[in-house]
């Protein structure tokens, strides 16, 4: 049962798991889901590209993750259309972009379902190293612009008045997310990275009452779905990344218990 | 650099332009140590921008900013805090520095409100929050405190109450206080200086003490009306509906 590949791919899952608790509790608290999923549709382009001038993976879709997020801030001071109609114009036309270069790219042997949805198997030792090398980075640097980050999320202005400079945080904070994207595409896959983000980050909504708690309650719950979706995934022979989104969103479903007996006792 | 020990910001004929439009123009102003300014108006008459233009996180379109101030505090008009951000009173008293316990529940103590300490914001009562917001601001113990409307959703008798402590920080911790009011002729009688904002400076000056007026004392009691005073002012010039003078 523990084959070699299956400890590499829990491995780097749980480091996954460790920087997307914090990263997806800012995700939800500053309404960037929808920034998230742009990012992750864009790194199937940086996959490509990745591929086609021989680059590493990670490296270039951190590349392509961090022009998409800049190009939309430069979108949003052009035009006056809506965030969400930029980012659903970004998301998808960098896909298409993508996709149009793996067509071109027909010497190549794709494993387009590995891109979009992940692959234990094509975990590395390498990849391992850099999980855990970019995720101590990316922990690291957060630790850093933290107070100012999330003084910024609460209320910007308030924390531009007592000097906590939340414009440069707020870009670092864009590079961080799109490093993580980076991280993560070979194991959770493009389309579902978000997810991985989300979905922890909102079971430790519903069972904390403190940042602190909500964000180490989003790395356990983040955790427990990489380690029983990788199981799963093993035993009924699944994709990775699906299996531990499912995984998640049962957590999910449990994490919504406590809140309604609560509502329940209050009402009475 | 600094000719004048007590001066925290110098605003000398500022303006902020939005969409080729004026928000406020010909701004100027001074914060010194100790003072407090009032900044009175109606709605969208730029008290807000000219708040923010102090504290530096709007630039001015022309003339100059000068600020010395090392540490500021500020009290914004309106904060939503979203359901998703599990914050409590305490988790926000140290949003932007860190302050010691003690220090965070005698500061809630002279808002009234340290038996929430521990409570989620947003099931804070608007008054509540405004009280935290303000308890927040005066533990940073700033040396310029920015205050937006603080008394917005407050009671009456809580909005003396929270004048008079204005006051006393300002004394005690000898800063400099800019104030937006959210009424036109009342100020507070600690107001060392008046400015009525319209666009630009429709006029300023120092406020009357109303506590000789028989018919306030009538109606705010005598304690009270120390505390209110009347800023009588009449303009010479009216306004078109943007704010520009109307000639």
């Amino acid at each position: 049962m523990f084959d070699d590949f299956f400890i590499r791919a829990l491995v780097a899952g749980v480091g996954i798991a460790i920087v997307a608790g914090p990263l997806g509790c800012l995700v939800i608290w500053r309404r960037l889901s929808y920034f998230g999923d742009t990012l992750s549709h864009s790194a199937l382009l940086g996959v490509t590209l990745a591929y086609s001038f021989s680059l590493n993976i990670a490296f270039s879709v951190f590349v392509i993750s961090a022009v998409v997020a800049l190009l939309l801030v430069s979108l949003q001071k052009r035009t006056k259309l809506a965030g969400d109609s930029l980012l659903g114009l970004l998301a998808h036309s960098t896909l298409a972009i993508g996709l149009v270069l793996i067509g071109f790219l027909s010497y190549i042997r794709f494993d387009l379902m590995g891109l979009l949805f992940g692959d234990i198997l094509a975990v590395t030792t390498a990849d391992i190293g850099l999980v855990w090398i970019g995720g101590s980075i990316i922990l690291i640097i957060l630790y850093f612009i933290w107070k100012s980050l999330f003084s910024a999320t609460v209320n910007y202005d308030l924390s531009a008045a007592e000097g906590m400079r939340p414009e440069f945080s707020n870009f670092i904070f864009t590079l961080l997310l799109a490093g993580v994207i980076a991280l993560s595409i070979k194991m959770i896959g493009a389309l579902l990275i978000t997810g991985l983000l989300l979905i922890p980050a909102a079971i430790a909504r519903n069972i904390s009452n403190s940042p602190r708690q909500m964000i180490v309650i989003a790395i356990f719950s983040g955790i427990l779905s990489v380690v029983v979706g990788l199981f799963a995934s093993l035993e009924i022979n699944t994709s990775s990344g699906p299996s531990i989104i499912v995984v998640a969103l049962i957590l999910f479903i449990i994490s919504l218990v406590p809140l309604e007996i609560k509502g329940q006792l209050q009402k009475r | 650099m600094n000719e004048n020990n007590n001066l925290l910001v110098r605003l000398k004929d500022c303006g902020v332009q939005k969409s080729s439009k004026w928000i406020v123009k010909g701004i100027s102003l001074e914060i010194h140590k100790g003072k407090i300014v009032t900044l009175i108006g109606p709605n969208g008459s730029g008290k807000t921008t000219t708040a923010k233009m102090a504290l530096n996180i709007l630039k001015s379109d022309e003339g100059s900013i000068e600020n010395y101030s090392t540490k500021m505090a500020y009290v914004p008009q309106k904060i939503s805090i979203d359901w998703t951000m599990p914050l409590r009173v305490i988790d926000f008293m140290n949003l932007t520095s860190h302050i010691n316990k003690d220090e965070i529940i005698e500061a809630l103590e002279l808002t009234g409100v340290q038996h929430l300490i521990y409570n989620e914001i947003h099931n804070l009562s608007g008054g509540e929050f405004q009280r935290v917001l303000i308890a927040r601001a005066i533990a940073k113990k700033p040396d310029l405190l920015v205050l937006d409307e603080p008394v917005q959703g407050v009671d009456f008798n809580g909005e003396i109450a929270l004048y008079n402590l204005i006051k006393e920080i300002c004394n005690k911790l000898n800063c400099g206080i800019l104030l937006i009011s959210h009424d036109l002729h009342f100020v507070m009688s600690a107001t060392d200086h008046v400015i009525c904002l319209n666009g630009h400076i429709c006029c300023s000056g120092s406020p009357k003490s109303i506590v000789k007026n028989s018919s306030y004392i009538e109606l705010f009691g005598e304690h009270n009306a120390a505390t209110l005073s009347l800023y009588q002012h009449e303009h010479d010039h009216s306004h078109q509906t943007d704010g520009s003078v109307k000639n």
